[in-house]
């Protein structure tokens, strides 16, 4: 049974206040707190280490899948591989998320390492929260991987957030695509105190006509510090943009680094990157609507990671 | 009653302190419609800001309805009922059409009622409402974007800048009808600022202002014919063939 701290968690990082609808596997401090199948989607423990695989049967469509952890022990670290094992033609929903809620002295640390292996013609939405909270003096740590490959003419939308409390993050994320297969990152991130945040992203596009879109945006207060590194490797006729957008605001520091390699004259290849504050007009403005500094500001931020 | 006593406003550049409004009074009365016009760089734009609180005077005094807000932030003047329409109005990524109404009427409109204040400035509002305020749009939507939110402040007073300015031919049309009905229906004070013969022939009152200073103020009827015709309000090709080059 989970605790109310681990509800807390569960909410924020998965919006679940109840158990889910469809497939589920709930780990907490490290430990299953709950599964279920259906008939097209399995969850099995790996038997030789931390982890499950997650089968999905191909023509599967408009099933979910959850897939949240939460840690609310101090000290506690965890390492999981999950493999996504995603049959041709299936059209599904991947919820994961990790909330960590640490009021300790020691460090508490989760490293989830997602491989997804999509099938043909499938589609995926995978969304993925994470979310810290606790006093304690203990750091919050995710480092979480992600490996993709993608088969001819499937589909996969990855949508990642931390927005609050997470104070070290390292995350990984590598792509490989063949024919027609077609990839879209949005990764939304807010980072406050001392807070590191470094996201890596290296997409490559093996297949004709593969396409690949990576877009951050970010926004750094205080006196954290991000760094974004975006490769993308065109090995074909393919289209890759990749776009990073921050907003930076008292003495944080903000590195943008996006790097093409177009190995094929047909691989269309663009990269955007802006890195500024929150322009003055923008906060008159809502101040003439009778918006305070303080709550322009806010409207700015939440808009602009939404 | 929007009180200006005495205002100057100076900036500094290279020659030292150079006046942009030079010790200027006006009132706007309440419930009237008054166009300012004059040459560019005559200050017109500053005396807008100034009455929003951008800019803070040198020298006088603002007065709104007894109250001397000189010194009060552009929070606290929006929150006694003063609206600003921005002549370039600022673009918000992420932030949605409907979330800026949302803001400017200070409660949490249905999509539907948010569509009226759209179509009130010529938008098809289904098509806009969830778009993003961002490079997306083009300056004449955004401008009426812009004067949507001044619509659903409804405020004791609008104060409009240049509003015809981005604006294309087509949609001035329009605008022109929206500035009417806003004549027939506000029981606020409007105060628009610009260029425009078909704007100026809706106020009551017209003020002309240059090189910071009021030049000729006074009903409609008694200005417009004394300033049409000269330089502040014809194009440059009448100009033109008035200098005899035709």
């Amino acid at each position: 049974m989970m605790d109310e701290m681990q509800k807390t968690l569960l909410a924020q990082v998965a919006d679940l206040h109840e158990v889910p609808e469809g497939a589920y596997n709930i780990r907490a401090n490290g430990q299953m707190a709950g599964r279920n199948t259906t008939a097209n989607i399995d969850i099995i423990s790996k038997e030789d280490g931390e982890g499950i695989d997650i089968r999905i049967k191909p023509g599967t469509k408009h099933e979910s899948v959850h897939i949240p952890v939460v840690v609310s022990k101090s000290g506690l670290k965890d390492l999981v591989y999950n493999d996504f094992y995603i049959g041709e033609d299936a059209d599904v929903v991947i919820i994961a998320g990790c909330g960590i809620h640490n009021c300790g002295d020691q460090d508490s640390e989760h490293n989830g390492i997602h491989r997804f292996f999509i099938g043909k013609n499938a589609k995926v939405k995978y969304v993925e929260k994470h979310y810290g909270s606790g006093d304690g003096r203990g750091g919050r740590i995710l480092n979480p991987g992600t490996e993709i490959t993608m088969e001819e003419g499937s589909f996969m939308e990855m949508e990642s957030t931390q927005i609050k409390g997470v104070d070290s993050t390292d995350r990984n994320t590598t792509a490989n695509l063949a024919s027609g297969a077609k990839l879209v990152i949005r990764e939304r991130l807010l980072t406050h105190g001392n807070q590191t945040a470094i996201s890596r992203f290296e997409v490559s596009l093996n297949g004709e006509d593969a396409s690949a879109n990576v877009i951050s945006r970010s926004v750094a207060r205080e006196e954290s510090s991000q760094t974004f590194i975006s490769r993308i490797n065109g090995n074909a006729k393919c289209a890759g943009h990749t776009e990073c957008d921050a907003i930076i605001m008292d003495n944080a520091k903000i590195s943008a680094v996006p790097e093409l390699t177009a190995n094929n004259p047909d691989a269309a290849l663009i990269h955007e990157a802006a890195i500024g504050k929150i322009a003055g007009e923008q906060i008159i403005k809502l101040m003439t609507l009778g918006l305070t500094e303080q709550e322009a500001e806010a409207q700015i931020i939440n808009g602009f990671l939404k | 009653m929007l009180t200006l006593e005495n205002i100057s406003f100076d900036v500094e550049d290279a020659k030292g302190d150079k006046g942009i409004i030079k010790d200027l009074s006006l009132s706007i009365k309440d419930g009237s419609f008054v166009v300012i016009t004059g040459p560019n760089g005559g200050g017109k734009s500053t005396l807008a800001r100034l009455i929003a609180g951008i800019e803070r005077p040198t020298a006088g005094k603002i007065f709104f309805d007894g109250e001397d807000i000189t010194e009060k932030s552009v929070t606290d003047r929006a929150n006694l009922g003063i609206s600003y329409a921005f002549q370039q109005p600022v673009r918000f990524k992420g932030v949605q059409v409907l979330d800026l109404i949302r803001l400017a009427a200070k409660q949490n409109l249905s999509a539907a009622e948010a569509c009226r204040y759209l179509s009130e400035v010529g938008l098809c509002a289904k098509d806009y409402i969830s778009r993003e305020v961002n490079a997306s749009l083009s300056g004449g939507e955004l401008k009426r974007i812009e004067i949507a939110t001044v619509l659903a402040r409804a405020s004791r007073l609008s104060v409009f800048d240049e509003p015809e300015a981005g604006i294309d031919l087509w949609s001035f049309q329009n605008l022109i009808q929206v500035f009417e009905r806003m004549r027939e229906n506000t029981k606020g004070s409007i105060l628009i600022i610009s260029h425009q013969e078909r704007i100026l022939n809706i106020a009551d009152e017209i003020i002309v202002i240059a090189d910071g200073q009021i030049t000729r103020k006074g009903k409609k009827e008694e200005i417009l014919p004394a300033i049409l015709g000269t330089a502040s309000a014809v194009d440059a090709c009448n100009m033109f063939y008035k200098g005899g080059n035709r």
